[in-house]
């Protein structure tokens, strides 16, 4: 696309004449963010329309920019096809009245249906249009059902809510078939051959030849219409504008795409801003120039920050830029100056005193307030060190680099934290950090910096620990413990980060299941989805071994979902002095309390296991699977429940696995038809149905060849299998579980279960019944589907 | 940009003359504390109903959070706003409003104009609006807004509205880094001069004297005294009320004594009353459908 100029392409041979088509829509500036989605609506739009009225373009191109929207089709049919149809009558032997209806239908005379085979045919001839008259229909109706994101009215014909809506005003419209105008008015607007050039260098109107000098004239009038020629001006002006300064450009796709978005005839001119800012975290320079200003940041030969700025001007000076560069200097200088301003003033209060307002922000209006949120965290990172969960990072043999040196060199932590009763070694220094960390990850809240700028919350707060002569740990774990933050974000591996991150995620998703505010459709206002994806990518990349049931049996019994009220924020350990994992349940309140908090925990995993499905769907792992392994009601652990699906995966994609499943169905869909096992009186003795069938239970009866068989190998299998899933070694199950296909199949096939002999049906529906367990070691087969 | 940019106060004469010779009556500021020149009955209950109205006028703006005790150089508790209304919106309105800042002095072979996307939403007005911020080299010198809905109504026709933030457009124009230093006339007379003790002793009092009872007092009687206006069917005092009860909550909200929670039950205040006077407003005016 773009460039495109000289005489309309040679029309194709088969049919007519034919000429290119441009219709270009103009209009106040079009938000920029809009235009890309905009061209492929027209595109769309406008292909529907032909194909209604039998009309087919050759290759369709569209343009945007701030100021227009257009479309060029080539190889348009100057007229359409005409059409002949044949339409099946009534027979000739059917009463009038069919016939008249018949007639009526298609507007003929009976003179004019022809007899053939016995029945009566109607031939409808329609004749070729004008393609120019389809264009003029099809324009407004193309104008009129456009779907932009936001639209208005505008002007005196706005007294009523039905005038038209566009973007922002439409301003003009160019329909030109070949070198005619297309005619056509909408809103007031008079199609015709001429439009605007750049708004400053090109003041007055531009006339156009039509499509095959649509891109050469407005060029010629400063404006580029192809946005990937603009988008490449600007990639390409800006790195020449920084490597002239002897910078490098930090490239942006999102930023060239706006900036294009914004300008008809882009020039990138380079500024600078004064170097004593490059105090204020280089995330915030960043942020400002990028979100505020659409300036580009340069980085110097080293990859540090330049106190340089690329900004995109709309325009080529008389100056060269020179004043355009100062007044863009200007602003980012007061900018910067603010962002210093509130730099400074946060740098002065320490986070553990700013941490003391968050008592003041209302986390939810049932949850209590931020600081209480910080509180649950704290311990909660803490309890998951001192289980083991989180551990120290083997090979770096600690958690971390040690304590970042002051200001004054020397290794400093501010307040050190109370030790713990494991005080010495390294899982009792990073339970102490996780929770210190933890303490401190929501300060930056109330700082002026982040109340600037609310998408920097962590990053100034581990700038500001950092700076305030926190062990580095704690000042990673400050900055990244809201990671990951949606698909594709950097996943925290470090130990302190991992303890503070997980407790966060956790406390979120128990609070707000607790208070039942669960996402529903597409409403996830808490963003609680996040949330429990977060809690699995953090879990597999750091190979975490955990009970998601016991992990957050303990997150809920710290949670606040007690209260009676709003106004109280009781939890199970205020009321009962002690967690949940500890002390003995006293009153059958504390046990009534138990039970909630474990249906509360079921509900959280069953959530977790859900985004665990949408999120391995893209691996290529099977959801329902997931369902039969963790349908075992055993399986809680991720990591594990994985693997072990894999494996089941890898089995039943084999002929084996597929050959066991129908065998298992079989069986199973049996026990189901028969009632087996029956509905028994409590179960005596001790022996449920579990023992019904159970291993080296002998038939009392001379067994059938094929099921003396399937007995020995499901002894053989049933150990194997449960040894395997023991010791983690799924492949090892499964290959147990194959084992069992042979006999299963060859038991169908020679033995009847419904035998006349009570005796032997019962044995051998329980022998299905021992199929059916066996099986379920390993997985619920019940739940796969196909 | 011509030799000796112009003053402050000529700044203001330039467009005051500008509009005037372009149809539109000049008006005076309110004189109530408003957060906007939005908020100008001019602006709020002209912008509803179908007669024609053009009108230019200078509004203070009161912004009690945005205090900065006089030692920001950008930022003000009090700054003005010029602010044109034209309804219905006229088909050049861009062309009129370049055309007022060529008059001001601003040199387009130069200097980088940018229409930016920036939807214009009041929560305590119940209006919305979609247009742009105007950008001169990368500042933003003018909020750009086709109206669509004012008190809940849609605008039958459209208005548009122009807020030129005159401090700014001054400090660009007589290349000043601080506020301050501005030249308010051409007699040596700065910015700083007029307003600097004010920002300091406003902060003061915004941040930290403002009574919190008193105002909350003052909060309830305005709304009651508004609630009895439009039981009386006087849109206009009933309006002014609520503008009364808007830069009370927004004096309360700087003494930090407004949680988050309870922010948007405020918000929520203020816009039924503003909806209720434009409501009666509309129905006085047999507008109301």
């Amino acid at each position: 696309m773009g460039g495109v100029s000289g005489a309309t392409q040679a029309p194709r041979e088969r049919d007519g004449a034919r000429a290119d088509f441009l219709l270009e829509l103009r209009s106040e500036e079009i938000p920029a963010r809009m235009q890309a989605r905009a061209r492929a609506d027209l595109a769309a739009l406008f292909a529907a329309e032909l194909a209604k009225a039998g009309l087919e373009a050759g290759e369709i191109e569209t343009f945007a920019t701030p100021r227009r929207l257009a479309l060029i089709a080539r190889d348009l049919p100057l007229e359409t096809a005409a059409l002949a149809e044949e339409i099946k009558g009534p027979r000739t032997t059917a009463p009038a009245q069919a016939i008249e209806g018949f007639l009526r239908k298609t507007g003929l005379a009976r003179e004019q249906l022809i007899e053939r085979d016995g029945a009566w045919f109607a031939r409808i001839e329609r004749p070729g249009r004008r393609a120019a008259d389809v264009l003029a229909e099809a324009i407004p109706a193309i104008i009129r059902a456009f779907p932009w994101p936001k639209s208005m009215r505008w002007g005196a014909a706005s007294v009523s809510t039905e005038s038209l809506r566009w973007v922002r005003p439409l301003q003009g419209i160019v329909a030109m078939l070949g070198e005619e105008v297309v005619p056509v008015e909408i809103a007031g607007v008079r199609s015709g051959a001429v439009t605007a050039g750049h708004r400053f260098h090109h003041p007055g109107p531009v006339t156009l030849g039509g499509a095959r000098d649509y891109v050469e004239a407005l060029r010629a009038a400063r404006v580029v219409v192809d946005p990937e020629e603009r988008a490449r001006l600007i990639r390409e002006g800006a790195a020449k504008a920084a490597a002239e300064a002897g910078l490098v450009l930090a490239g942006d796709e999102g930023l060239v795409a706006e900036n294009a978005g914004l300008t008809e005839w882009p020039v990138a001119l380079l500024g600078g801003f004064d170097p004593a800012f490059l105090d204020v975290p280089r995330e915030v320079i960043q942020l400002t120039m990028r979100t505020n200003q659409k300036y580009f940041s340069c980085n110097d030969r080293s990859g540090d920050l330049a106190p340089a700025f690329v900004c995109i001007a709309n325009i080529e000076a008389t100056d060269g830029g020179a004043a355009i560069v100062e007044g863009n200097r200007k602003v980012l200088a007061a900018r910067l100056a603010d962002a210093r301003f509130f730099w400074e003033q946060d740098l002065k209060v320490r986070l553990e005193e700013q941490a003391k307002k968050l008592s003041g922000i209302v986390f939810h209006e049932k949850l209590g307030t931020v600081a209480d949120k910080v509180e649950r965290v704290a311990k909660l990172a803490r309890w998951l060190v001192e289980q083991g969960i989180v551990k120290p990072l083997p090979s770096r043999g600690g958690v971390g680099t040690g304590p970042v040196a002051a200001a004054d060199g020397a290794p400093h932590i501010p307040h050190p934290p109370t030790p713990s009763p494991e005080g010495e070694g390294e899982a009792g220094r990073l339970a102490d950090l996780a929770e210190h960390a933890a303490r401190l990850a929501k300060a930056d809240l109330v700082t002026g910096l982040v109340g600037e700028f609310p998408e920097l919350q962590g990053i100034i707060g581990g700038h500001l620990a950092r700076a305030q002569g926190e062990p580095a740990e704690v000042a990673d774990a400050i900055r990244d413990h809201y990671k990951p933050v949606g698909h594709g974000d950097d996943v925290p591996t470090a130990p302190v980060t991992v303890a503070v991150s997980l407790a966060d995620k956790l406390d979120t998703l128990t609070c707000f299941f607790g208070i039942d505010e669960k996402p529903t459709g597409s409403r996830d206002p808490f963003a609680l989805r996040r949330a429990a994806l977060g809690i699995n990518s953090l879990t597999f990349r750091s190979d975490l071994r955990l009970s998601q049931i016991s992990v957050l049996k303990e997150a809920v019994a710290q949670a606040p979902i007690f209260g009676p009220d709003s106004d109280s924020f009781t939890t199970f350990e205020l009321i009962y002095g002690h967690g949940f994992s500890d002390g003995e349940s006293r009153s059958d309140a504390e046990l009534e309390d138990r039970r909630r908090i474990e249906q509360l925990a079921d509900q959280v995993v069953a959530f977790i296991i859900d985004r665990l499905k949408v999120q391995q769907r893209e691996a290529g792992v099977r959801h329902d699977l997931i369902d039969a392994v963790f349908a075992l009601g055993e399986e809680d652990d991720l990591v594990r429940l994985l693997a072990r699906v894999k494996a089941l995966q890898a089995f039943v994609e084999t002929k084996e696995g597929a050959d066991l499943l129908a065998g298992y169905k079989r069986a199973a869909n049996i026990l189901k038809k028969e009632g087996w096992p029956p509905a028994a009186p409590a179960p005596q003795g001790g022996e449920g149905k579990e023992g019904r069938g159970g291993e080296g239970a002998a038939p009392s009866y001379p067994p059938e060849p094929e099921e003396a068989a399937l007995i020995a190998a499901l002894d053989a299998a049933e150990p194997r299998a449960s040894a395997a899933v023991a010791a983690e070694d799924f492949a090892g199950a499964m290959s147990a579980l194959a084992t069992l296909r042979a006999p299963v199949d060859a038991f169908f096939d020679n033995v009847t279960v419904n035998d006349p002999d009570p005796a032997k049906r019962e044995a051998r529906l329980d022998l299905l019944l021992r199929i059916r367990d066996a099986v379920h070691r390993v997985a619920d087969f019940s739940k796969i589907e196909g | 940009m011509a030799s000796a940019p112009p003053s402050f106060q000529q700044l203001i004469l330039t467009l005051h003359d500008y509009w005037s010779a372009r149809g539109c009556l000049i008006l005076q500021p309110y004189d109530m504390e408003m957060g906007a020149g939005t908020f100008h009955p001019a602006t709020t209950l002209r912008a509803l109903g179908p007669d024609p109205w053009n009108a230019a006028f200078v509004q203070p703006c009161r912004r009690p959070t945005d205090g900065r005790y006089g030692e920001n150089p950008n930022r003000l508790q009090h700054y003005y706003q010029y602010q044109v209304v034209l309804k219905p919106s006229p088909p050049d309105l861009q062309e009129l409003y370049l055309g007022s800042l060529e008059a001001i002095g601003i040199d387009f072979s130069a200097h980088d104009i940018r229409f930016v996307e920036d939807d214009w939403e009041s929560p305590t007005l119940g209006a919305w609006g979609l247009g742009w911020e105007v950008w001169c080299d990368g500042m933003e010198v003018t909020q750009f807004t086709y109206f669509q809905q004012m008190g809940g109504f849609d605008c039958r026709p459209v208005a548009g509205e122009l807020t030129y933030g005159l401090e700014r457009l001054a400090m660009y124009i007589q290349a000043r880094d601080n506020v301050y230093d501005l030249a308010f006339n051409d007699a040596g007379v700065t910015y700083g001069d007029v307003f600097l003790e004010n920002e300091r002793e406003m902060s003061t009092w915004n941040f930290e004297l403002a009574d919190t009872g008193r105002l909350f007092d003052l909060f309830r009687k305005a709304e009651a005294e508004c609630r009895a206006c439009l039981d009386a069917g006087l849109p206009i005092p009933a309006y002014e009320q609520a503008i009364k009860a808007s830069h009370v909550f927004n004096l309360l909200n700087a003494r930090g004594v407004v949680s988050v929670a309870e922010r948007q039950a405020y918000i929520g205040r203020v816009r039924d009353l503003a909806k209720g006077a434009c409501q009666s407003w509309m129905e006085k005016h047999g507008w109301a459908a």
